[in-house]
């Protein structure tokens, strides 16, 4: 579990990125932190791994606050993947891997044996262990931040807009992809995303955060559809507009599910 | 001081001398070096020649290119025509991979919204690609003259006249002061041409100035430059 | 043509290779001397460049220090110290090492620079130390570079050492000096050519070792790997470089 009691983060030149959040991360559950640029939500998440330290408040990993704990020790000991894949362009698929296992002193045929697993795991193949990074693709590289997270199979994962930079198609493939190894893994995943559908389509839990770094609602997609905390998330979220103010109507018999629209998303299953 | 005070006639007149040499040398190879650079970064295959070319000439000692030179152009030893070559064949290894890199930093987008509005090959060159080029052109400029004003010291020790006469000469005297004004005269005079240079600069190309962190990006840095000593 | 040939023969010369200042012996000097200067330059600016490039702190001094430094004369520098110290080895060494620093200076920082803030921020995110970061991320990224300002620095020192020459009795200088004395063309000719030799196999060494040093999964982004030539212009030009890393 990770708790933000009264965190607040002021950046040297003034700026406010976060202010008086507090919110409880659940455990093996998915967590998304969505917002539009400027919300504070990748400074929020940079905070679990103490890459930011709060200027207000603390943060707190299964009851331990973690400006106790020693940076480096601490991030080796959470997942970490971002936007661009952030792997080092110098070393092959396999070594960027066994990057953190290696550094934590894990031998080497061990953290070798691993980093292949791992690359089953999140869908690759092992024939692509060789390759450098620019010889992969903008979703195989991502795939191998994804194992490269999980290296050292840590209970947190932080995800920093993992599938920002890739096209539509791979994107929904890779959240898909998530979904399964989530199912499976089942870690306490943070997510940070600027994209609604897909906070909704990951997240058990979404916090929805505006500009100057304050949380607007954090709840389960289906409650903040509901009970849309103000007008801004109501407006965010799109709950009276678009393909999300979906209305029945009867054409020929059958019940025709259509968007603010009009246009068609599908049938009503009786 | 009293060697400056009571040799200050001498002093100015070197600087003359000094300019003489340095001046030429800087406006030929900028004139050479623009064309050249501009076939480099056209056509490919003349890159890779053209570069290599550059990066030979750049690696030769200048003491010895000084003393070689007059082998093959015939002009003497002490004659500063063969400094000024010399120093012009420095400045262009300089400049033609400046240059090359100028044009190539005119994106694509602006060359091709030229051609679309209906430049011909000439006048885009005059009237886009160039001007566009220049900022980074000037950078080029700018580490020659520097390296140029230096080099053209070292002419001193073969026996052409230059503010290096005062090296030598404050050397062989023993007289401390005489090579410390020579130092400060070479880094004033490249300092003052320097300025010209920047100043020239933003009167040809006022839109440079408003694009400050780019012109930043561009000359405030023209440091891993060793000069060929 | 006439007085190349002249100067060929003075190398061919047989009475030039052995005894006191022969051909090899001077040879021997000037490497001698140059690779001692390079490694107290490399000593001293490697370091400092990798502080400033990793940090970004005292950048703006490291430009203006090593930019203002490039307007020094050699010669100036070399009979200053050779007025102040006398006569002998120590005083070219220190004028070279000062004038080495600014070209390596530059290129490390530059190479530290040049990596992408992503990768470092990356490396960082998994629990690198900042030690480790410098060690197995900026330094072997930006290589490349750092070993380009040790190949301008390199020929800098060899050139400047050729005119060391004129204040201590050392290296191939030594032909080019007596030749004037004596007006020895063949001499001034043919100690030139060596010191050229020199400079240019060393020069091609640096090429190939820049080559060898673009990391594996670098040189695979780019179609024919790094350019050939030295990086320094680029460098010059500053904005290329960084740019290009950043796609």
């Amino acid at each position: 579990m990770i708790e933000f009691r009264g965190v607040t983060k002021q950046f040297p030149d003034g700026t406010v990125a976060v202010e008086g959040v507090d919110i409880v991360i659940p455990p093996r559950k998915t967590t998304v932190l969505v917002g539009s640029s400027g919300s504070g939500k990748t400074t929020l998440l940079r905070m679990i791994n103490r890459m930011v330290d709060p200027t207000e408040g603390r943060v707190l990993i299964d009851g331990t606050d973690v400006a106790t704990r020693e940076p480096v020790a601490l991030r080796r000991s959470i997942g970490y993947v971002m936007q661009n894949s952030g792997l080092l362009p110098h070393r092959k698929v396999i070594d960027n891997v066994a990057t953190v296992p290696l550094l934590r002193g894990t031998g080497k045929r061990e953290a070798y044996a691993r980093a292949l697993e791992l690359l089953d795991t999140v869908g690759l193949d092992r024939s692509l262990a060789d390759r450098y990074p620019s010889q992969l693709s903008g979703g195989q590289q991502q795939r191998v931040g994804v194992a490269r997270g999980l290296a050292v199979d840590p209970n947190i994962l932080l995800m920093d807009e993992p599938f920002g930079a890739v096209d539509p198609i791979v994107r929904s493939e890779l959240q898909q992809e998530l979904l399964r190894l989530q199912g499976e893994l089942g870690k306490t995943v943070v997510f940070v995303t600027h994209d609604i559908d897909e906070a909704f389509l990951l997240g058990d839990q979404v916090v929805i955060m505006q500009q100057g770094g304050k949380i607007s609602q954090a709840a389960s997609p289906v409650e903040i559809l509901a009970n849309p905390a103000d007008d801004f998330v109501a407006d965010f979220v799109g709950a009276d507009r678009g393909k999300r103010a979906l209305h029945v109507t009867e054409v020929g018999g059958r019940k025709i599910v259509v968007d603010a629209d009009g246009r068609p998303a599908g049938i009503l299953a009786s | 001081m009293n060697w400056l005070w009571s040799n200050l006639d001498r002093v100015g007149e070197l600087m003359l001398v000094h300019l003489a040499l340095s001046v030429p040398a800087i406006i030929l190879s900028f004139v050479v070096s623009v064309p050249l650079g501009w076939l480099a970064h056209r056509y490919r295959w003349s890159r890779g020649v053209l570069l290599s070319i550059c990066a030979l000439l750049y690696a030769i000692p200048s003491l010895a290119l000084f003393i070689a030179l007059p082998a093959l152009t015939g002009f003497g030893l002490r004659s500063p025509v063969n400094l000024v070559i010399a120093l012009t064949l420095y400045g262009i290894a300089v400049i033609v991979r400046t240059a090359a890199d100028a044009f190539d930093s005119v994106e694509a987008d602006v060359r091709q919204s030229a051609t679309a509005m209906g430049f011909a090959a000439s006048g885009r060159f005059w009237g886009v690609e160039l001007p566009l080029a220049g900022p980074v052109l000037l950078s080029g400029l700018r580490v020659v003259i520097v390296s140029t004003v230096s080099l053209a010291t070292v002419g001193a020790v073969i026996g052409v006249q230059s503010l290096g006469s005062l090296f030598t000469d404050g050397f062989q005297r023993g007289i401390q002061v005489e090579i410390i004004v020579g130092i400060v005269a070479t880094i004033l005079l490249a300092l003052v041409l320097d300025w010209i240079a920047v100043f020239a600069g933003r009167l040809l190309m006022p839109w440079s100035r408003q694009r400050t962190g780019r012109a930043r990006a561009n000359s405030a840095e023209p440091v891993t430059e060793a000069d060929p000593a | 043509m006439n007085l190349l040939l002249e100067a060929v023969a003075w190398i061919a010369d047989p009475a030039h290779w052995s005894g006191a200042g022969s051909i090899p012996q001077r040879i021997w000097e000037h490497v001698w001397v140059s690779a001692v200067v390079l490694l107290i330059a490399c000593a001293i600016a490697l370091p400092l460049g990798a502080i400033i490039g990793h940090t970004g702190r005292g950048r703006e001094v490291a430009v203006m220090v090593s930019g203002g430094l490039r307007a020094l004369p050699t010669l100036g520098v070399l009979t200053l110290f050779g007025i102040w110290v006398g006569i002998g080895l120590t005083a070219p060494i220190i004028a070279l090492v000062i004038l080495a620093i600014p070209p390596l200076l530059a290129g490390a920082y530059a190479g530290f620079e040049s990596v992408d803030r992503r990768t470092i921020d990356a490396a960082r995110a998994m629990g690198m130390r900042e030690s480790q970061i410098v060690g197995k991320v900026e330094t072997p990224l930006g290589m490349p570079i750092i070993v380009g300002g040790i190949r301008s620095a390199t020929l800098q020192i060899i050139a400047t050492a050729t005119l060391a020459a004129y204040i201590a009795d050392d290296g191939l200088g030594r032909f080019i000096f007596e030749g004037l004395k004596t007006r020895d063309y063949a001499e001034m000719l043919g100690g030139s050519l060596l010191v050229i030799a020199l400079a240019l196999v060393v020069d091609g060494g640096f090429a190939i070792a820049q080559r060898l040093v673009v990391p594996a999964g670098v040189q695979a982004t780019r179609t024919g790997g790094l350019r050939a030539g030295p990086v320094r212009s680029r460098a010059a030009v500053g904005e290329p470089i960084t740019e290009g890393n950043h796609k």
